[in-house]
């Protein structure tokens, strides 16, 4: 199947391709309200089955929803990042289906007048490429609880603490090309509602979660291919992985002379396929209309207003301000930014160094603390070195108190012990440079004594024993001279004649 | 029947403050009444006696401390479908023949906090799906002016106890005339208010942007007393009102002079002649307390039952998706699998008419069908609201019938299209969120006729002014069944 290798090792397609992909992704995010979307019952994760549920979550009779306002603010906020229409009018709907983890028969989300209208996100694929993806919309609606089909042999289960639960769901217009643009897509959305405050960001838990869209068409062609729809992706990887997969098949199936159905599809990560689920034929009419239980909601300029102004600074806005107020690489601005987490300690870090330097601090976050963190599978919430400690070490490499080599090793005692600073450290364990340079001096007239055979092979035009003295004089000091006081004294001593 | 429950709430009401009764005389009075309008089988579930005793209780001490107020120590009846704690619930459903609630709906909350003690729940339509009270799982309810025919429905039992004199007033829910036709085959008056001025949260769901509880008695300053008490915004109902109370009861003794009443000439004329003739004395009696009157017209109205027939089957058929037998209500036996479960719990738990709504209902949402259907009746119900606007610019109310025809026979209408048409006069009201009020106007062939009056939104006061002073110059709300005498 040579003819659809279908990306390169840039994640593009090469253009000899004869055909083109063709991506739309929708992205559940879920809010960190402290309720549901219409009921006072919380949605903290993980709690006792069944105990996060109000009457209404279980759909007794009489029940009837109120909507949570911080759930139309997060919307809002969204909206507002995302440069789009925020409707002044939205309205809820039911969707109507039968499913024993959908209490009342049908969920409560948007169809006409979502809250979000329109929108865009610009992406990154690759090291260089920009591009803009355009936003259908986003409507906010409730989530469904969770069946269990596996706890008992003859009986399902059903957990309700997360009926309820609010959602976001961003619809993006079919603009992405290849799986690296949709995975590249899906974690800008990701970094926005992480910063924006609004989504909790966690994968595993259920946070934020894709449906994809595919098709593919004839490369140049105008029309759009039948897709099928991939559901329930939620890791960026499996993304990834299920869209290069599903873009493989459908190919392979016209190539062959086959129709591609339109079908919803299921990622199985453990054999890297996708099978159907059901297909649209058999779908529900889910005979959607305005939910008479809930007036149209009013969004008015004040509520708008404060959002507003309440808006952090936009991931773009960060990226755009390490390039050109920070002088950070553009690729390791956008790792930085990427993450809200990360951003926040290479800020507070930054602002916490005697001299700030953010080129500095910017290398160190993304070597070596970015190395420890992947050593102990932390991510940037949990790392165990505070900012203001952090910067302690930066200060000392910055003035040149240690090496970058000692450095790392300071990092990895900050790492362990939470009380010391990384002045402590150096001071404790005697490990700042020897700037003394007349010190420094004694020591290489000892090395250069001790090594007499040494400096005259050198002498006589063996270069490679230089390296040979400055470990010795490292090692000797352990590690602490200043490699480039070491060097010119070296250069001195062996090139002078006596 | 009982003299004492014939009084009235502010007759037994001054009674209990003055300390002539207690309040455990005025609750076994009812409860004997109660006892003997058993053949109307108008109650499903009465209240158990030591959780009436301790209501009791607390309203005598209240009373006795002198912290009563209007409503301290009166019983009432629910209709069942507003949602008792600890009380059995039924909406007249097989469905939920055993459910329980574990809270209050807010009407039953508000008026228990007024001290009114509840004595039970009242039979009525399934689901509130009627205009006879025959679609019950618990069986009919009769007329207690005439035991072979119909009170009405859906409220027909509410209505049936407080003509009978079982209790002094009885809440109920109207949708399309729910209210307002059991209240007028029954001889008492019946109140619903403007849509969004009662509370909805514990009142079971039938068509969400129509239902609105409300009241029945056998006098207007009764219903006024009681809407005064339980009206009033509700943070746990999104669709009501933001208002607060309003004393129903400061404008009761208003003389009506200057009165403008708006008479729908096209409407007697579809009425059989008594309920005609009873209406047209009923304006001549406004007239007399200085009211006047002129002809209007509602060009749009003959399209509501039609409209009604599409927007309330089609919320419905989502309201009762929740009855699946899967948290509560009926479970089938045994079930194969989820698609046998959904369906026999469903087939078994719901009545006919129930299920013939769902279907229909179902049907008008359907892709394809819903654009003709229940976006057209959307359209159809903003153009009667427009012709009840323009007719409120030149009157202050409507009088108008409230049938087409006094109390049928049980069995009589067995085409649920023409029972549908029972509804011709209220339907309008209700789509356009109007308030409207029947009060016993007369008789035809020995049995009551309702005069019907609609307001503009939030009229109430006024409605229930007008059939206050009309009730002031008129016996037809004091007379009882013969048979019960």
């Amino acid at each position: 199947m040579s003819s659809v290798s279908l990306q390169d090792s840039q994640g593009r397609e090469p253009s000899a391709s004869p055909w083109e992909a063709v991506i739309g992704l929708e992205i559940h995010v879920q809010l960190n309200t402290d309720s549901k979307l219409f009921s006072g019952s919380a949605t903290a994760y993980g709690a006792e089955p069944n105990s996060q549920v109000s009457w209404l979550d279980a759909a007794l009779p009489g029940t009837l929803p109120v909507v949570n306002e911080k759930a139309i603010r997060y919307a809002v906020r969204f909206g507002l990042a995302v440069g789009a229409e925020i409707s002044r009018e939205t309205v809820f709907a039911r969707k109507n289906y039968f499913y024993p983890d959908l209490p009342k028969g049908y969920q409560i989300s948007q169809l006409d007048h979502p809250i979000v209208v329109g929108g865009a996100i610009t992406i990154f694929p690759g090291e260089s490429g920009e591009k803009v993806i355009r936003l259908t919309r986003a409507h906010l609606e409730e989530d469904a609880g969770k069946s269990i089909h596996d706890l008992y042999p003859r009986h399902s289960t059903i957990d309700l603490n997360r009926a309820g639960t609010p959602l976001i769901e961003v619809v993006s217009e079919p603009d992405m090309r290849s799986a690296a643009e949709a995975v590249a897509y899906m974690r800008q959305v990701y970094t926005l509602v992480t910063h924006l405050g609004i989504c909790d960001g966690n994968l595993q838990e259920g946070s934020f979660r894709c449906d994809a869209n595919v098709s593919v068409r004839p490369a140049g062609s105008q029309t759009l291919g039948t897709r099928t729809e991939l559901k329930n992706i939620n890791s960026f990887r499996f993304v990834e992985r299920a869209i290069r997969h599903e873009i493989r098949r459908q190919i392979r199936l016209l190539e062959s002379g086959g129709q591609v159905t339109q079908e919803t599809r299921l990622y199985d990560a453990e054999k890297d396929e996708t099978r159907p689920m059901r297909s649209k034929e058999e779908a529900n009419d889910y005979r959607y209309f305005p939910d008479p239980d809930l007036l149209p909601v009013r969004i008015n300029d004040a509520l708008i207003d404060k959002e507003r102004q309440q808006l952090p600074e936009l991931p773009q806005a960060k990226v755009n301000r390490y390039i050109h107020d920070w002088q950070l690489k553009p690729a390791d601005a956008r790792l930085i930014a990427g993450d809200k987490a990360c951003s926040g300690v290479f800020e507070a870090c930054v602002s916490a160094m005697q001299k700030p330097d953010p080129v500095l601090a910017g290398k160190w976050l993304l070597g070596e603390v970015s190395a420890l963190l992947n050593r102990d599978a932390l991510d940037w919430a949990a790392l165990p070195v505070s900012p203001q400690r952090l910067a302690g070490l930066l200060d000392a490499l910055a003035g040149d108190t240690i090496s970058h080599k000692i450095g790392k090793d300071v990092l990895v005692k900050l790492w362990q012990s939470p009380q010391d600073t990384a002045a402590d450290i150096i001071d404790r364990e005697g490990l700042g440079q020897m700037s003394d340079s007349a010190a420094l001096e004694a020591l290489v007239d000892e090395v250069l004594k001790a090594n007499e055979q040494q400096v005259a092979d050198f002498r006589n035009g063996n270069d490679k024993l230089f390296n040979f003295f400055v470990g010795q004089v490292m090692k000797a000091t352990r590690g602490t001279a200043n490699p480039v006081q070491l060097k010119t004294l070296l250069q001195n001593k062996l090139n002078s004649s006596s | 029947m009982s003299e004492l429950m014939r009084c009235g709430l502010h007759a037994i009401g001054s009674r209990l403050r003055a300390g002539e009764l207690s309040v455990a005389d005025v609750v076994a009075d009812s409860r004997r009444a109660l006892h003997k309008a058993q053949p109307l089988n108008a109650v499903i579930t009465e209240a158990d006696e030591t959780a009436i005793d301790a209501q009791a209780h607390i309203a005598q001490q209240a009373i006795t401390e002198g912290r009563g107020g209007p409503l301290t120590g009166l019983p009432l009846i629910h209709k069942d479908i507003f949602s008792t704690r600890g009380l059995r619930t039924t909406c007249a459903s097989r469905m939920l023949a055993d459910y329980v609630p574990p809270f209050d709906a807010t009407v039953v909350s508000r008026l228990a906090q007024a001290g009114m003690v509840t004595l039970g729940k009242a039979n009525m339509d399934e689901f509130a799906m009627g205009s006879s009270n025959e679609n019950s799982f618990f069986g009919p309810v009769r007329n207690p002016w005439d035991q072979q025919r119909v009170p009405g429905g859906s409220s027909g039992g509410s209505a049936a106890l407080v003509a009978f004199g079982a209790v002094p007033v009885a809440t109920g829910s109207d949708t399309g005339g729910s209210i307002r036709q059991p209240a007028a085959l029954c001889g008492v008056t019946g109140i619903k208010p403007t849509y969004g001025r009662a509370s909805r949260h514990g009142m079971i769901a039938f068509a969400s942007s129509l239902d609105q509880a409300g009241v029945f008695g056998r006098y207007a300053a009764d219903c006024a007393l009681v809407l005064s008490a339980m009206c009033g915004h509700d943070p746990l109902d999104s669709t009501s009102d933001a208002s607060g109370p309003v004393d129903y009861t400061a404008e009761l003794e208003k003389p009506l002079t200057g009165l403008r009443v708006g008479i729908i000439p096209h409407w007697l004329e579809n009425t059989e002649t008594g309920i005609a003739t009873a209406v047209e004395a009923t304006r001549e009696a406004l007239e007399a307390l200085g009211a006047q009157s002129l002809p209007v017209d509602l060009p749009n109205a003959d399209l509501a039952v039609a409209a009604y027939y599409v927007l309330a089957p089609a919320e419905a058929s989502s309201n009762l998706a929740r009855f699946d037998g899967v948290r509560y209500g009926h479970r089938c036996a045994a079930p194969a699998d989820l698609d046998d479960l959904y369906r026999r719990s469903r087939s078994e738990g719901f009545g006919e008419e129930v299920k013939r709504r769902i279907l229909v209902g179902t049907w008008a949402l359907s892709s394809g069908y819903y654009d003709a259907y229940y976006r057209r009746a959307q359209k159809v119900r903003r153009l009667i609201a427009g012709d009840f606007d323009r007719v409120f610019g030149q009157v202050d109310v409507l009088l108008a019938p409230v049938t087409p025809e006094v109390a049928f026979k049980l069995g009589e209408k067995a085409d649920p299209v023409s029972l549908y048409q029972s509804d011709v006069f209220t339907i309008p009201a209700s789509l356009a969120g109007l308030p409207g009020l029947s009060m016993p106007a007369g008789f035809s062939q020995g049995l009551p006729v309702g005069a019907q009056l609609i307001g503009p939104h939030f009229s109430e006061a006024r409605l229930l002014n007008v059939a206050h002073q009309f009730q002031q110059h008129s016996d037809f709300h004091l007379r009882t069944p013969e048979a019960f005498t």
